[in-house]
């Protein structure tokens, strides 16, 4: 019953926490999409920018306010499912988690409102500092949470007091800034601007493939995305071959499980592309490896000895079979994301970027591989961290609550069920939005709702809305 | 020691702030379905959107402070109060859609409205309930929480969540009357009219139950220094209910609101005194649940610089959205 209750506890935060990331991935790089928009339209006074803005804002709007009610179930669920690691871990991630609240929950919900309904109140130049405030709080809360998670993979700075509670002993400083926080926040920030990019890219290739080229606001924001794509994707392969190196330095078995190793390769271990881990028999079955490619790439050294999960006592081994394939869903995704930008760049050059169909195809198909890549890249990590909730320190299955089982479960069902009816909502109202191309009730009045100085959004919205 | 106190202060201030706050637009949803569709219901919802985030985030102060501050105390409490609090969460996950859904989808606007009525209900309860548990005493073994999963189920409970139910939906009804005109504005200062009664007597209810609940509290109420609270709380009370309700009868604007915050007030501070210094009552004191001092100190830096400046934008927010909502927005 007990191991119930525990699979059943893991499940619930996997489910809110993965729902949740979806959110915040889209509506960190949204919100500074829209910040440039804003300022290049103060820069240079062109109506499109503003059109752009507008359009974009009243997605963020519902993406924003979905990241904000499944964050809120975020905060109580360390305590409510996860009880033990709270109270053992409270003093060390309890602050950094408080400081996400004061610097950036506060910082983005306070603006929130006069971005969204306040650039009649307040003028343009304060309205450009409260669309700021906005995107700087998503990015600083990024900076705390993932502080705070990183922490979790490699702990230090610690000592344990009376109680068997986690507490600081080295300074704050070498806790916020743990060894794999760097470089975690660095892909996972660059994989929400990325993801933001491909959604802007993918809106922008539909309504290019609706026959609206000739629409400047389709083609500014196209043209945008793919500069974006172009410029982001290689950065990021970068970015995420430097925190994979940094996990090896960590967490060994994670990468072991990620590569499918379970034998010791002393001169050389191959690279599978292609396979299945058999963790019962403790070996992958291999479809397609290229010989030595892995060492090259883990060490940078074609004959380098790489370690095997067998090295590493069963207990302490993660699920091989998930990560292994949550890893190659993502660096996959990574790739054609890579090909992509490259795609756009030779259309530029051949002056073909607004009609050339088959890049429209492949970025339309390619809008939401964003959100799979970074879901896939969250599993990669976190069930990569497994059989720890603190790295070597707390075990998953001693940090849970006690609670029974059909209480989790229940709650379980409940969080499956609203979630999915809620969202499901929310991502439609979404896809509508962006099925409906900038058009002239965005421009008619730029800075006046329909409403006589009107803040509401709705009457504005609602008839911008109808004509998609 | 002096750390643990202004850290227990200062939950005590995000509890509040958030009662203070959410508490009117949480009350707003419970009055939905008393508001006529179309203009009624939009300029009452009107009167929150800039708003409810922001009030929204100081739950999320006093659940996170709560882990940083205390997290012995989050560690028990929150599962001792599983299904209230998860149903909270899935109650504010309605109704913090239904802002921006509803004007989405006006084919189902009355599903949202549903939701944002039965979301912020169910919030508010959950909320009720989770007083009520507290005061009444959650059970305890080592450092974890000892009691059943159905301990918070009590006619006490239950009186407390009924209770919070009205002080929430006063507390919107008199944001409205203050924020809005023409037919909202009369419906709402009816309804406030009514409430206010109402609330007076699910305070006395359960100021009487409570000493009897928990024998700690009826020595610290009927017993010296206590008599020192205890007697003038009531005459407090009915002075501020006796504000709220002329200033409805006059028509003032702001009076009954602040006045019904008063009334808030005066029983937060009841509550506080009932169990100070303990964090769960009867059980834990803040000192054992206390974080330890680094964490204390690290945590204080940033709230001593960032809390009055969260005030200050804050107030900026209310200011920018400052005036009467008509029927047609903002004049």
């Amino acid at each position: 019953m007990e191991e119930t209750a525990l699979l059943l506890a893991r499940a619930q935060f996997a489910f809110t926490v993965s729902f949740h990331f979806i959110f915040p991935a889209f509506s960190i790089g949204l919100a500074s999409y829209l910040a440039v928009l804003e300022g290049l339209w103060l820069a240079t006074g062109k109506p499109v920018f503003i059109h752009l803005f507008r359009y974009w804002l009243k997605i963020f709007a519902i993406a924003f306010a979905m990241g904000v009610v499944s964050g809120i179930v975020m905060s109580y669920q360390f305590g409510t499912n996860w009880s033990v690691f709270s109270d053992r871990a409270g003093p060390i991630i309890g602050p950094l988690m408080a400081y996400e609240v004061l610097t950036a929950f506060f910082l983005e919900a306070g603006f929130l409102g006069v971005m969204l309904f306040g650039m009649e109140k307040v003028g343009k130049k304060l309205h450009f500092a409260a669309t700021l405030m906005v995107a700087l709080g998503t990015f600083i809360s990024a900076f705390w949470i993932l502080s705070v998670n990183s922490w979790m993979h490699t702990p230090t700075g610690w000592a344990l007091n009376d109680q068997g509670q986690f507490v600081p002993a080295a300074g704050w400083w070498t806790i916020i800034f743990n060894p794999s926080f760097p470089y975690r926040l660095m892909h996972t920030v660059t994989a929400a601007y990325l993801t933001t990019a491909l959604v802007v890219g993918g809106v922008g290739a539909w309504h290019l493939l609706s026959g609206r080229k000739t629409v400047p606001e389709v083609r500014v924001m196209f043209s945008m995305a793919m500069w974006m794509a172009a410029l982001v994707a290689p950065l990021q392969i970068v970015l995420g071959d430097r925190h994979g190196l940094n996990t090896l330095e960590h967490q060994p078995a994670k990468v072991m499980a990620m590569e499918g190793h379970y034998d010791d390769y002393p001169d050389g271990a191959p690279l599978i592309l292609l396979g299945q881990p058999l963790p019962s028999q403790e070996r992958t079955a291999v479809l397609l490896q290229i010989p030595k490619l892995s060492s090259l790439i883990l060490e940078h050294d074609l004959n380098a000895p790489v370690r095997g999960l067998k090295s590493i006592p069963p207990e302490d081994r993660p699920p091989a079979a998930i990560i292994f394939w949550s890893f190659r869903i993502m660096v996959g995704l990574g790739f054609l994301m890579f090909g992509l930008g490259l795609w756009s760049l030779l259309a530029r050059l051949r002056g073909r970027l607004y009609d050339w169909s088959w890049l429209h195809r492949l970025a339309l198909v390619m809008g939401p591989a964003g959100f799979v890549a970074v879901i896939a890249g969250w599993v990669t990590t976190e069930v990569g961290r497994q059989p720890w909730v603190i790295y070597g320190l707390l075990r998953t299955r001693d940090a849970v609550s006690p609670i029974a089982a059909p209480a989790v479960g229940g709650s379980l069902i409940a969080f499956v069920i609203v979630y999915f009816s809620v969202f499901a909502a929310g991502t439609y109202y979404i896809v509508r939005l962006m099925a409906r191309p900038p058009q002239a009730g965005e421009s008619a009045e730029p800075d006046a709702p329909i409403r006589t100085a009107g803040i509401t959004p709705a009457p504005g919205l609602r008839r911008d809305g109808e004509g998609g | 020691m002096y750390l643990t106190i202004i850290w227990a202060f200062l939950i005590a201030f995000a509890v509040a702030a958030y009662v203070v706050m959410d508490g009117f637009d949480l009350g707003i949803g419970i009055l939905f379905p008393f508001f006529r569709v179309g203009k009624e219901r939009d300029a009452a919802m009107n009167t929150i959107a800039p708003v409810w985030d922001g009030n929204e985030t100081w739950l999320v102060l006093g659940g996170g402070g709560l882990l940083a501050a205390f997290p012995l105390a989050y560690a028990i409490i929150l599962p001792a109060l599983y299904a209230p609090l998860t149903a909270m969460l899935l109650g504010l996950v309605f109704r913090g859609v239904a802002f921006e859904f509803r004007w989405r989808d006006e084919r189902h606007r009355q599903l949202w409205d549903a939701g944002f009525c039965a979301g912020s209900l169910v919030a508010t309860v959950a909320q009720g309930i989770t007083l009520g548990a507290l005061i009444q005493g959650i059970d305890v073994n080592g450092r974890a929480y000892g009691g059943g999963w159905w301990d918070w189920l009590t006619l006490f409970s239950l009186l407390t969540a009924a209770s919070l139910v009205i002080g929430y939906a006063l507390l919107g009804a008199a944001w409205l009357v203050w924020k809005t005109e023409g037919e909202v504005h009369r419906d709402a200062r009816r309804l406030a009219t009514r409430l206010l009664p109402a609330l007076l007597a699910a305070i006395g209810l359960v100021s009487l139950a409570t000493p009897f609940v928990e024998p700690q509290y009826y020595q610290r109420w009927f017993e010296w220094p206590g008599l020192l609270v205890t007697v003038p709380m009531p005459v407090l009370v009915l002075a501020a209910a006796a504000l709220a309700r002329h200033g409805l009868r006059r028509g003032h604007d702001a009076g009954p609101f602040l006045w019904s915050l008063a009334l808030f007030g005066l029983t937060l501070a009841g509550l506080a005194i009932s169990i100070w210094p303990d964090v769960i009552p009867g059980r834990v004191t803040i000192w054992q649940a206390a974080a330890p001092r680094e964490s204390q100190i690290f945590m204080l830096v940033g709230a001593a610089v960032l809390i009055p400046v969260i005030l200050a934008y804050t107030a900026w927010s209310y200011w920018v959205f400052r005036g009467k909502v008509g029927e047609h927005g903002y004049h």
